[in-house]
């Protein structure tokens, strides 16, 4: 089985082929939504990170850029540079470059300021826009696959309908040699001995444990109940009672597949196969930049209360558990998993259904954010304070 | 009139997810498992669409189970058909306020 890919020269193959516009930091972010909204072809990774941080937090938002960078559905990439931030930029070239992928830089600071940035910053999106336009899409194999899966604004129909699907096209994705990556590890409390019983070892079972301690503990340094953090209250008010219920519910979408290993927040697939973690928390943001960074061409992503925001550089296909919703938010919502809630089919047909759709996605077809653009929210998750 | 319409996940859970609209006190909940298999509640609170109802008597104290396993602890003993949420049932996770007491720390 095949879909239909950009194929690059670390021979990763992407559903889309853009230019990523990526600011080294947080203050350039406006000379990059400049320079994006001149030049068709770009998209803008607009975070908020990447000075004033501790040495790690630093490291890792520079390696989660160049993951990003080095990301399937890019095709090349501009950095945008302010010249005394903290994230290292020339590595960011240096080990994109390495792939074979097109990679120019511009410092605000010493071209003399923002305008002469931006103009040069539109220049230089051209040159890439125009270099990898012409790429044509080729047949990749399945195995090739790199699907995120993730669940917001859920409800309890998350757990019992929407989740199931994912969980089912999970199962079918790994069964085919693709690779399927969740996270959301506060949505593993209270779940996470269902998670070790099927780590495929001790060590990944002993690293489900330590992400979920750390994340717990986490929550609990302000000395406060994590409710209305975690769960939300949306999720309340759509009837989870509380962070287990949820997690419950949640890792239902990871199916029911042996999990390979736990990747750290930056770290992207090169050729791991099958069910892996990534250690991240589940808002939005920062999870899709997550899922991003670890290569997945698009992503599933479930929801109750009716969540629409997708990503810049990859497709996020909504699968909603709520029959409700979907009728009130039809035109954010790209599958009605709550037919299963009603009863008129059954997981199995609405898991078919979402195979045969994110075949399609991966081929080109726009989900409903991206057609509409619905994706400039992004961020990286750091550990530290900003100091 | 349409079957109002609950679901139970696992055997061992003693609450289930009820799907309708307009359940309130003295109405009947089918209830309906994986298997197909039906059981008659009658419910003693309002309950909101997505929100749980009991499928029998939880002692205060007890463990609340969905998916067959611990969603939180009753907080107070809730009466079979009674509604089941937030002021009734504690997380056991995440729980810093718990942590501050036994450190006699914050409040």
């Amino acid at each position: 089985m095949n879909f239909m890919g950009y194929v690059r020269p670390d021979g990763q193959a992407g559903s889309r082929n853009v230019v990523a516009v990526i600011p080294s930091v947080v203050c350039a972010c406006d000379v990059v939504q400049a320079v994006c909204r001149q030049v068709q072809g770009t998209v803008p990774f607009l975070h908020h990170q990447g000075c004033c941080q501790l040495p790690p937090d630093l490291d890792r938002v520079t390696e989660t850029l160049i993951s990003l960078g080095l990301s399937p559905n890019v095709g090349a990439v501009l950095v945008v540079s302010l010249g005394c931030e903290g994230t290292d930029h020339e590595r960011m070239v240096k080990e994109i470059s390495a792939s074979g992928k097109p990679v120019e830089i511009i410092h605000i600071q010493e071209l003399g300021g923002v305008s002469n940035a931006i103009s040069a910053g539109i220049d230089a999106a051209r040159r890439l826009v125009i270099r990898i336009s012409g790429t044509q899409r080729e047949p990749v194999d399945v195995s090739k696959i790199v699907m995120a899966i993730k669940c917001g604004a859920s409800d309890t129909t998350s757990g019992m309908a929407s989740n199931c699907v994912i969980g089912y096209a999970a199962d079918k994705l790994v069964d085919l040699g693709a690779t399927v990556i969740f996270g959301e590890t506060t949505e593993f409390l209270g779940a996470e001995h269902i998670l070790a019983r099927r780590a495929v070892n001790q060590n990944v079972a002993e690293k489900i444990y330590s992400i979920v301690n750390a994340m717990e503990g986490r929550a609990k340094s302000l000395g406060c109940d994590m409710r209305k953090g975690q769960p939300t209250p949306g999720n309340i008010a759509g009837g989870l009672s509380s962070i287990e219920e949820k997690s419950l519910g949640a890792i239902v979408k990871s199916g029911t597949g042996p999990i390979q290993g736990v990747l750290e927040y930056p770290e992207r697939i090169t050729d791991q196969k099958g069910l892996w973690i990534k250690d991240t928390p589940g808002r939005e943001p920062e999870i899709l930049t997550g899922m991003a960074a670890t290569g997945a061409q698009f992503t599933l992503f479930s929801t109750g209360r009716g969540a629409p925001q997708g990503f810049p550089s990859m497709p996020v296909i909504k699968i909603c558990g709520n029959p409700n919703t979907f009728e009130h938010m039809k035109n954010d919502m790209d599958l009605n998993a709550g037919l299963i809630i009603t009863g008129a089919k059954t997981i199995e047909q609405s898991g078919e259904e979402a195979f045969a759709l994110l075949l399609q996605v991966l081929n080109g077809r726009m989900t409903k954010n991206e057609a509409i653009g619905y994706f400039s929210g992004i961020d990286i998750h750091c550990l530290g304070p900003v100091i | 009139m349409e079957q109002k319409l609950a679901l139970k996940v696992q055997d061992t859970d003693n609450v289930a997810t009820v799907f309708a609209q307009g359940v309130t006190e003295g109405c009947t909940l089918k209830i309906r498992d994986k298997k197909g298999g039906e059981e008659m509640v009658t419910v003693q609170d309002e309950i909101p669409y997505g929100h749980k109802i009991a499928l029998r008597f939880i002692k205060k104290g007890e463990s609340v189970i969905k998916y067959g396993e611990q969603i939180g602890v009753a907080t107070q003993d809730i009466g079979r058909g009674g509604y089941v949420h937030v002021h009734n049932l504690d997380s056991m996770r995440g729980r810093g306020d718990l942590q501050a007491c036994m450190k006699g720390g914050a409040k």
